[in-house]
């Protein structure tokens, strides 16, 4: 299921701003990754250009490659729509459609690609998926009810489950805790672990603790300077980060000297 | 502490004494400005009401027709304008939605380049044109140039230049209204472009579009200067939109105000039902009817506002 990213030489660029330069590096299948650094360093653009929501925006562009399993995502030919049916992402505001159900919204994905599917299956689907974002219990007796009548964090679990519906072999996740509240958030933590067995994950977080809970492997990314484009630092172990990093840069930022 | 608190508080109390005093002017202020906006249509709406309920209840308003009824007969009724109209408002909101709706969506969604800009301003052109304008270029285009006869459906299409530009607004904002991460949550899921806008968008925006649309009817509904110039009255019922003339109440209304003199300037005495002579002015129910015509108007556009608000109150939009 889950595969391998790797990232070379990108430049993204909003218009004609170079936003983020030269990054390169590699994600393992099956483990967690964590993208820190300060606001505005170019993290979370990052994490779009893996899925190509990037371009989703007017006149943002990307040069370099994503390889998936050594597949280039931006090759020619390759349809977004097809990148983003592979690789799934859960955005830092819970985001369920209102005008569905709890039900319909999980299988929003499955529907709108692929059109008619037997009652069945997406009932199997529904259950197999809110029980994957530890929702299931919780919601199992109102799976006709709205959405957007859960929680926030319930609803930041929909919008998990609703992302593993379709399957994908990599899933991002945009500050997922971020709007939510620290019981919520544990409960969405707990869930990466379960669910880094089965994807790759990759996570932006500004909350260190968080990056050093659940990531296997820490990326830090900073501007190079005000007003240039961001980079990537460093990355390596989570561990190595959080203890003993390799650039002064990196120390500084998770020992709260800056950021 | 106390020693402190308590100068402090008569301080604020001296402060507040001239704030009390400006909050109530100016809540006196606002109720005053309130009532005087709702004054001419509280008038109005008594004057209408008071002038035309006469009409509106007598027996056989809404069944019957004006055919062979003239202003000093009894009885008769709207059926025949309530018909031309409702023709006339239908075919033409079938012209509009669908042109609207996806202008709405071309812009709010596809558009960012100049074809965008240019049709925003054409929007804002045709937003301003006046009614009898609209009216005009019908007149010139169908009537003068391909020598149609006059027929409600030529009313139909000026108020499709009415109401384009009215529902291409409303629906506008309403898909602004639509967050960008529902888009972008259904882009993540794979889901192309014109089928998150189809599955995703308009469903979302659906209440507030329909909400729009239904204004937009109401809003020429009550339209006149395009039936005076391109539609002929009948008092016969006509439902045929393409041929021959049709009535509608805005046209009932001014036929009524053609005859509110008749009475008066006829001889010093007319017949009774009995064919007996009788003194005095001939019965003129000219201004019943066209006040209860205009009674009759008003209604069927606030049973549509009624529906767009009951409409509204199901919005799904919860974020």
């Amino acid at each position: 299921m889950a595969k391998r990213i790797d990232a070379k030489d990108l430049n993204i660029y909003y218009g004609k701003f170079l936003a983020v330069s030269d990054v390169n590096f590699t994600i393992a299948p099956r483990s967690v990754t964590a993208f820190i650094g300060p606001s505005g360093c170019g993290k979370s653009t990052v994490l779009r250009t893996l899925n190509r929501m990037h371009e989703v925006i007017a006149g943002a562009t990307v040069q370099g490659d994503v390889l998936l399993d050594g597949d280039n995502i931006y090759g020619s030919g390759v349809d977004p729509v097809d990148v983003r049916r592979t690789i799934g992402m859960v955005f830092q505001r819970p985001n369920p459609f209102p005008t569905m159900s709890i039900y319909d919204n999980v299988v929003a994905g499955l529907k709108l690609q692929n059109g008619r599917i037997k009652k069945a299956e997406l009932d199997n689907v529904v259950e197999r998926s809110l029980k994957g974002a530890n929702l299931w219990e919780e919601v199992k007796d109102r799976l006709g009810k709205p959405g957007a009548g859960l929680s926030g964090g319930q609803q930041q679990r929909l919008c998990i489950a609703r992302a593993i519906a379709v399957e994908p072999q990599v899933l991002l996740m945009d500050e997922p805790c971020s709007a939510l509240d620290p019981i919520s958030t544990l409960a969405i933590e707990d869930l990466m672990q379960t669910l880094k067995e089965k994807y790759t994950i990759v996570i932006v977080t500004h909350n260190m603790q968080q990056a050093a809970r659940v990531a296997s492997k820490t990326a830090f990314f900073n501007l190079q300077a005000v007003g240039k484009p961001g980079q990537l630092v460093e990355m390596d172990d989570t561990e190595k980060i959080f203890s003993n990093p390799s650039d002064q840069r990196t120390e500084d930022y998770i020992s709260g000297r800056f950021g | 502490m106390t020693t402190i608190s308590a100068p402090s508080l008569l301080s604020a109390k001296k402060g507040s004494g001239s704030r009390k005093f400006k909050n109530s002017l100016a809540t006196v202020l606002v109720y005053l400005a309130f009532g005087i906006a709702l004054v001419p249509l509280v008038w109005l709406l008594y004057t209408v009401i008071d002038r035309g309920w006469k009409a509106v209840t007598s027996a056989g308003w809404f069944t019957d027709t004006q055919r062979g009824v003239t202003f000093s007969d009894k009885g008769g009724g709207v059926w025949h304008a309530i018909l031309g109209t409702l023709e006339e408002v239908a075919f033409c909101a079938v012209i509009s939605v669908p042109i609207a709706i996806l202008v709405a969506i071309y812009l709010v969604e596809y558009g960012g380049g100049w074809l965008a800009r240019v049709t925003t301003f054409m929007v804002d052109i045709l937003t301003g044109v006046p009614s009898i304008v609209a009216a005009l270029f019908i007149y010139a285009v169908f009537l003068a140039t391909f020598n149609g006869q006059f027929a409600g459906v030529y009313a139909s299409l000026a108020l499709v230049l009415l109401m384009v530009p009215v529902i291409v607004r409303t629906s506008e904002e309403m898909l602004k209204l639509v967050p960008n991460e529902l888009r972008e949550a259904s882009y993540a899921l794979g889901v192309p472009k014109w089928k998150t806008i189809y599955r995703i968008v308009l469903p979302t925006a659906f209440t507030g579009i329909t909400t729009g649309v239904v204004l937009g009817i109401a809003r020429v509904a009550g339209e006149t200067a395009p039936l005076l110039v391109l539609v002929k009255y009948t008092p016969n019922l006509n439902g045929n939109l393409f041929s021959g003339f049709q009535a509608s109440l805005p046209l009932m209304i001014k036929e009524q105000v053609n005859n509110l003199n008749q009475a008066n300037s006829g001889t010093a005495y007319h017949l009774d039902a009995n064919g007996n002579r009788v003194a005095g002015a001939v019965a003129n129910y000219a201004p019943d009817r066209m006040w209860g015509a205009a009674l009759t108007l008003i209604a069927i556009v606030m049973i549509l506002n009624l529906i767009a608000r009951f409409v509204g109150r199901f919005n799904k939009v919860t974020q």
